[in-house]
């Protein structure tokens, strides 16, 4: 009972190291990508005694300057909801991922451990309860700031983001039909099995649209590129014009925690997650009954963590490129787009996809 | 191990102050969150019985109640929105036009 | 572990609902009815229900709230215009007729404790299964009832006559 707890302790403390570190990281390579995508070099000064790595000791400058600034708290604002905003941003973004599987079982010393944070029966539910919590720190921020157009940022920012939460939720139910689950490892267990005899069913094989669908919707949720007409940065005010320093700061790591949760939640519903295709626990079983290769199980464990990485990564590069290719849209566009595009399309594949599964089974 | 008895005494605190707020207090936004509180205590006692009895129903009419209680919002705060752009006050003791 | 977690949701739950009612501000009542929500959440999910605490925090907590905080801001009261409450008197009278309530709503206290529940209750598939077989009238009614409220919302709040 106790070396449970202790070992969901160490799961979580795991999940949130490498959350956190990755977000840093990705601050790093949106610049240095946006840089090789533009022609340019980059951030490339930081340095400790004339050893600049690449750039890479600008995320710690950028930390120890935003630790450094002055943390204020504009005049006639309320002070607790301005100091709980960023908060209220940041907690939910890191608690998401506690749903994500990250491998298969691990078996050490005749102990079986999932490597999942938490199993729960209403893992994709959990998901989106918890995106839908993450509108409370832009609108506590817009209003908290005693600041009219910080108001009217905050408001666009949440009626954006709750906009995009119905799509998000109808694109994933068709992912619900087909593998006959809630759970999230049991999703991407399911992932595993071979359509036609030799292509592992993916769910973006099985649900392209939704894919799609839910690809636009997390971007949008995540209020990034082209979506991220709330923060602006050139051509309007956003929601965060009166933070300062770390408080700032949480928000801008919020953001890149989501870049990672989207690119996790989509290597987990729709690219297999830590499947490595006909990679099963006692080795890989390759197609039309062509043998067996048996490998170690720690070392198939190591395999599948590491696909998930990669997947993770391969996933959370696409979407720092995204940012630099398209334009942002502007506010009337983005609500057109959710509203009178997205949500038909989601319940016409709802429909479909309903429709498939009946015949079929 | 709770005993249940203890969550319908938290339901039937959490009921009496919404109750509270929906007589006593004089602002419209504030009587309709103490609603929404006395609707939440209802649930807490209907999942408090779901697990009592073992029977499934309590969940089902928790989801139900909960769906209900949403659109009723949605459609007070309308209301609420339209009130307050004809008069701009959101005082219900004046609001008694149909008081004759 | 069950009861440090009931004990506190429970003081926190019920400290937050008092708080709802007696603070002058919307804007802060509004926030520490979510905190209540979410208290609530996690007392479903001490009481074997993980689908409707995934719903509570999904509808109530997280559209309804939201929705309740954004027509606060519309509406945008200013802290002097907000109304003068009942005097003390009132409210001392008025906690104890609630006290007076909360002994009389109090079940007669089942004497049997609760057994442990089976693995399957109040999973999703055990909602569904209710929800679509003998819970199916209320079900489909519910929908109606939702597109009704959707038609009247957006009517209502549209700033020309329609």
């Amino acid at each position: 009972m106790f070396l449970d707890f202790v070992i969901v302790l160490i799961k979580a403390g795991v999940v949130l190291f490498a959350l956190l570190n990755l977000a840093a990281l990705l601050t790093w390579a949106e610049r240095k990508q946006s840089a090789f995508m533009q022609d340019r070099i980059g951030p490339n000064r930081a340095n400790v005694g004339n050893i600049t790595a690449g750039g890479l000791l600008h995320i710690m400058a950028d930390g120890i300057k935003m630790i450094a600034k002055e943390d204020f708290i504009p005049e006639g604002a309320h002070r607790m909801l301005h100091t709980l905003a960023p908060a209220a941003a940041l907690f939910p973004a890191l608690v998401v991922f506690a749903v994500i599987p990250f491998g298969d079982v691990l078996v050490i010393g005749g102990k079986a451990i999932p490597l999942q944070v938490a199993n729960l029966n209403v893992g994709i539910l959990y998901i989106f309860s918890i995106a839908s919590l993450a509108v409370y720190g832009t609108m506590l921020a817009g209003w908290a700031s005693n600041n009219n157009y910080s108001l009217l940022g905050g408001l666009r920012a949440s009626s954006q983001m709750i906009s995009y939460e119905v799509s998000m939720g109808l694109s994933i139910l068709g992912i619900l039909m087909i593998y006959q689950s809630a759970q999230l490892d049991v999703i991407v267990r399911e992932q595993g099995q071979l359509l036609l005899g030799f292509i592992p069913q993916w769910g973006v094989l099985l649900q392209p649209v939704a894919f799609f669908l839910f690809l636009a919707a997390a971007v949008a949720e995540n209020k990034r590129a082209p979506f991220d007409l709330p923060e602006g940065e050139s051509e309007i005010i956003g929601y965060f014009v009166e933070y300062s320093s770390m408080k700032f700061g949480m928000f801008f790591l919020a953001e890149f925690v989501e870049i990672v949760i989207v690119a996790g939640l989509v290597t987990t519903l729709f690219f297999g997650g830590w499947q490595f295709p006909y990679l099963q626990a006692d080795g890989f079983h390759w197609p039309f009954e062509a043998g067996v290769w048996h490998l170690p199980h720690l070392l198939v464990v190591l395999i599948q963590v590491g696909t998930f990485c990669v997947k993770v990564l391969i996933w959370c590069w696409i979407l720092l490129l995204v940012r630099w290719t398209l334009p942002r849209f502007r506010y009337d566009q983005v609500m057109r787009l959710g509203w009178k595009m997205m949500l038909p399309l989601a319940l016409a594949n709802l429909l479909v996809t309903a429709v498939i599964v009946l015949l079929v089974t | 191990m709770i005993p249940i008895p203890h969550y319908l005494t938290v339901s039937a605190i959490l009921f009496t102050t919404g109750a509270i707020g929906v007589l006593m207090r004089r602002n419209a936004l504030i009587v309709l969150m103490s609603l929404e509180l006395m609707l939440n205590a209802v649930n807490l006692s209907f999942v408090a019985y779901a697990r009592l009895h073992q029977d499934m129903g309590g969940h089902v009419f928790v989801f139900l109640s909960i769906t209900v209680a949403a659109a009723e919002a949605a459609v007070g705060l309308a209301i609420l929105l339209t009130i307050f752009r004809a008069r701009a006050t959101v005082d219900v003791d004046n609001l008694h036009l149909l008081q004759r | 572990m069950e009861t440090f977690l009931f004990w506190l949701f429970a003081i926190v739950g019920v400290g937050c609902g008092i708080m709802v009612v007696f603070h002058r501000n919307p804007m802060s009542s509004a926030i520490y009815l979510v905190v209540t929500m979410l208290c609530l959440a996690g007392f479903y999910a001490l009481l074997a229900g993980p689908f409707v605490a995934v719903i509570q925090v999904l509808v109530y907590a997280g559209a309804v709230m939201v929705l309740i905080l954004f027509v606060i801001m519309m509406l945008n009261l200013r802290e002097e215009t907000l109304e003068r409450e009942g005097s003390i008197v009132t409210w001392i009278l008025a906690g104890l007729i609630g006290l007076v309530l909360v002994v009389a709503v109090l079940p007669p206290f089942p004497r049997t404790p609760a057994s442990a529940p089976e693995p399957a209750f109040g999973t999703i598939e055990e909602v569904g299964n209710k929800l679509f077989t003998v819970y199916l009238l209320p079900f489909e009614l519910t929908s109606v009832l939702l597109l009704v409220a959707i038609i009247g919302a957006v009517i209502l709040a549209k700033r020309r006559m329609l």
